[in-house]
């Protein structure tokens, strides 16, 4: 029988964990996290849109999620209004937060016996919130406003589950699904956003608009740390370094691949959890790629294929993940 | 009842109960302290408090979750389960009444699966008709021979009771295969301490919150005699089971996993759940999940919801199943009807709780009887439940009877019939301050070696005026049940 006792404040493999629970713990993060980079998203890119050209602006947002064809298919145009339509109250687009808090509640309904009942409880008052949205909210005097409802919401839930929920084997699956998707966001940002600003610069010559640097970092959440590690300014190299390979800043790649290297080592030691194995390879490849290469370097080759490649390695490792830990859930 | 012209008007001003037995102000009983104490600060209280504590008393279940769910067509909505503040009270005194009854009868019900799985003696005494048990759907032949763990078949029962116009306590049904509703005597009692514990002030309530533990206890106690640290898992439908909400309660409460079907398997003649860290051995299994669905091998070959095997590992005594299967016939209307002899038989004990006078249309007598008197009875069916189906006489028209009696000639085995009893009614809280509504008790009762009862139960409610049909399907809600120390 497994000991269930607490060891130097070690928890020494406590309870089962049932796979697929394991798995559905991974999505609620995931989508949680996915709400509040869509707000700031969203946030952002009417600032952009004030401006710049309104059409290519919301066009980014759309990229970005990969969603141009799933959007073309029902409106004409990307404008401020459709997009927020279809992002904030559009119950048939699945990456719409309709349907995202609607699937993180129903992840969360799965887990309702294992998160914390403060868990379940701000996640059902914040989905009546998401779901009491009407066309009136999404007038562009209203957008900043529910914008932020929707980053105070997720950033509840990210508290709550802070400071309530068990940390057993179940809360390092979260984790890993937090993580996951901020190092996902981070890079299809950079994606987009990058080449557009960058591409401006190099044919205006060496005076750049710094306000287009800012609302990427802002997009990011970074926009204050960025400044306090580089004040003379804004250049390329720099700004991808940092949304990159910064070892402080919450939501660069780096960060975030390191906390889900630090998770499943944790499963493995604590839980020994044989199925570690593989996703693990995978996070060593990806970190030590990482630090053999500059930024510089990085750029010089190409970073939109470095992106993608990072991307593609991302939801691998999730389906890794997935596959020997959670029942291919 | 009125404090006086200068005072408010009190909420209890206009109360009438008329002949029906009330719960609060007991017609024909000597006073209660504890009921007069409760009853001097209702009626001190502004209706437009009690209004508002009922909206954050919605409010705080719809937020918690504290739902079923209605599927119509492609939507989904969850709904709460009507919650009424007014608490029911039941005094020590009677609460020992419910408990011993429900005891006996729950071990009358034991001992009654176990003969008719085994000797029949029950039925070579002709104490209960032969046909009535074996030629019941709901018996299992797959379960004759099979010695369960600690002969318990019903680990857990509700019973549901009944009040006359006298107060006498009378049992109407016995739900002895997977009832539910205990999540909603613990969420009711939290409600009420968070709007109404003023109320509660000055009273000894007996707590409700033991429950998982008492039942992951019998759980233990059923687990093959091998295993030392036994692996409790409850076995649930999935989420879009209507009482999902109380699988997940209790498997909170019990601290044990909540697994669907697809998350077990058998292999080795052992039952195993699929876990991160692979696959780790099983040993009790509280089902939520009918007969049928169980083992796609013993029953329903459609079954996507249960474990390949699984009955089979049972009978092997690989793991143990809480219920047994097979019990819907101990708790089905028609022997339900023989419930008092049974007692007798087995326990050689009168019936503590008195069954409702039934008569079974099946046979002849019972047939005829309840044709001459049909529009002053309730008649069942008795393969239905939820409150589906029935006629109550007195409320129905003459087509209504007529219909009615037609259905009833051409299957007659299908239905029973009783009297109709007037529920006991409570203070409710309505459009017109607070008005008698028509209630019922659901106890539950959990055994492993022993019986233990939880101190409280599901008190449903008809909140339809003059309606005694509590079913939560039907306009039904709940109030918290207090047992007085």
């Amino acid at each position: 029988m497994m000991s269930r006792e607490v060891i130097g404040g070690t928890i020494a493999a406590s309870g089962h964990l049932i796979a697929r629970h394991a798995g559905s713990t991974i999505w609620l993060a995931r989508y949680m996290e996915r709400i509040e980079n869509l707000a700031r998203l969203l946030d952002v890119t009417k600032t952009f849109a004030r401006d710049d050209g309104e059409g290519r602006t919301w066009l980014a947002i759309l990229h970005i999620n990969g969603d141009e064809h799933h959007f073309f298919a029902r409106h004409r145009a990307a404008d401020a209004e459709s997009v927020a339509y279809f992002y904030l109250l559009d119950k048939a687009n699945p990456s719409s937060v309709q349907a995202v808090i609607g699937w993180a509640r129903e992840n969360a309904r799965t887990l309702r016996a294992l998160i914390s009942t403060e868990m379940w409880l701000h996640i059902n008052v914040f989905r009546n919130q998401i779901t009491r949205l009407d066309l009136g909210d999404i007038a562009s005097d209203r957008l900043s406003a529910v914008c932020a409802m929707l980053r105070e919401g997720t950033q509840a839930h990210t508290g709550i589950t802070e400071g309530t929920f068990y940390r057993d084997q179940c809360w390092h699956f979260y984790m890993l699904g937090r993580h996951l998707e901020r190092a996902d966001q981070t890079t299809r940002l950079l994606d987009t956003r990058f080449h557009a600003v960058a591409a401006e610069m190099a044919s205006d010559g060496a005076e750049i608009d710094a306000g287009q640097w800012i609302a990427l970092l802002r997009a990011a959440a970074g926009y204050h740390a960025y400044r306090r590690e580089y004040p003379h300014g804004y250049r390329p190299v720099e700004v991808a370094g940092f949304l990159l390979k910064n070892g402080a800043f919450p939501r660069s790649v780096w960060l975030n691949l390191s906390q889900v290297e630090w998770h499943l080592s944790q499963l493995r030691s604590r839980y020994h959890l044989r199925g570690v194995a593989r996703p693990m390879e995978r996070i060593d490849r990806l970190l030590a790629m990482m630090a053999s290469q500059t930024v510089e370097q990085i750029i010089t080759r190409g970073l939109s294929p470095f992106l993608d490649w990072m991307q593609a390695e991302v939801a691998a490792l999730h389906e890794d993940i997935a596959t020997e830990l959670c029942g291919g859930a | 009842m009125d404090d006086g012209g200068r005072a408010m008007r009190s909420v209890l001003a206009d109360y009438d109960p008329q002949s029906f037995f009330c719960e609060m102000f007991r017609p024909g009983q000597p006073p209660h302290p504890a009921l007069d104490h409760l009853l001097g600060l209702l009626r001190r209280m502004p209706v437009a408090s009690l209004r508002r504590r009922a909206a954050e008393a919605e409010r705080d279940l719809l937020d918690r979750g504290i739902t079923f769910t209605v599927y119509s067509d492609a939507t989904a909505i969850d709904r709460i389960l009507p919650f009424d503040l007014i608490p029911r009270v039941i005094t020590a005194d009677e609460w020992r009444v419910i408990e011993t009854g429900v005891i006996q009868r729950v071990r009358a019900l034991n001992l009654f699966l176990h003969d008719v799985y085994h000797d029949q003696k029950i039925l070579k005494d002709g104490i209960v008709p032969a046909a009535l048990v074996l030629g019941n759907p709901a018996y299992c032949p797959a379960m004759q021979g099979f010695d369960v763990p600690l002969g318990t078949y019903v680990h857990v029962c509700g019973t549901d009771i009944i009040r006359d116009e006298t107060g006498r306590f009378l049992v109407l049904e016995d739900n002895a295969r997977t009832p539910s509703g205990v999540a909603y005597v613990v969420e009711n009692r939290h409600v009420t301490l968070r709007v109404l514990s003023d109320l509660m002030a000055g009273l000894d309530v007996r707590a409700v919150d033991e429950y998982g533990l008492r039942l992951q206890r019998a759980m233990t106690e059923i687990a093959p005699a091998s295993v030392t640290d036994p692996q409790v898992v409850l076995l649930s439908p999935g989420i879009f089971n209507s009482a999902y909400f109380e699988h997940v309660f209790l498997a909170r409460e019990m601290g044990i996993p909540l697994v669907e079907g697809r998350d077990l398997l058998v292999e080795d003649g052992r039952v195993w759940m699929r876990t991160t860290a692979g696959l780790a051995p099983v040993h009790t299994i509280y089902r939520r999940l009918n007969d049928d669905f169980l083992d796609p091998d013993a029953f329903r070959p459609d079954s996507q919801l249960g474990v390949r095997g699984l009955i089979a590992a049972w009978r092997r005594g690989a793991v143990a199943i809480a219920n047994a299967v097979g019990t819907g016939v101990a708790d089905d209307k028609a022997v339900y009807a023989y419930m008092p002899r049974i007692i007798r038989y087995y326990l050689a004990e009168e019936p503590i709780l008195p069954n409702v006078e039934t008569m079974i249309c099946a046979e002849p007598e019972g047939l005829a009887h309840t044709l001459a008197q049909l529009d002053r009875l309730v008649v069942k069916p008795v393969a239905e439940s939820g409150g589906y189906g029935l006629l109550i006489g007195p409320h129905a028209s003459l087509t209504e009877l007529d219909k009615f009696r037609a259905r009833l000639q051409a299957d007659p085995a299908n239905y029973i019939s009783q009297p109709m009893i007037n529920l006991s009614v409570s203070p409710t809280l309505c459009d017109a301050g607070l008005a008698p509504r028509h209630v019922d008790l659901r106890p539950f009762a959990v055994t492993g070696r022993d019986t233990w009862v939880l101190p409280g139960g599901l008190t449903r409610v008809a909140l339809r005026p003059g309606s005694v049909v509590v079913n939560s399907s039907q306009g039904g809600g709940s109030k918290d049940t207090w047992v007085l120390a």
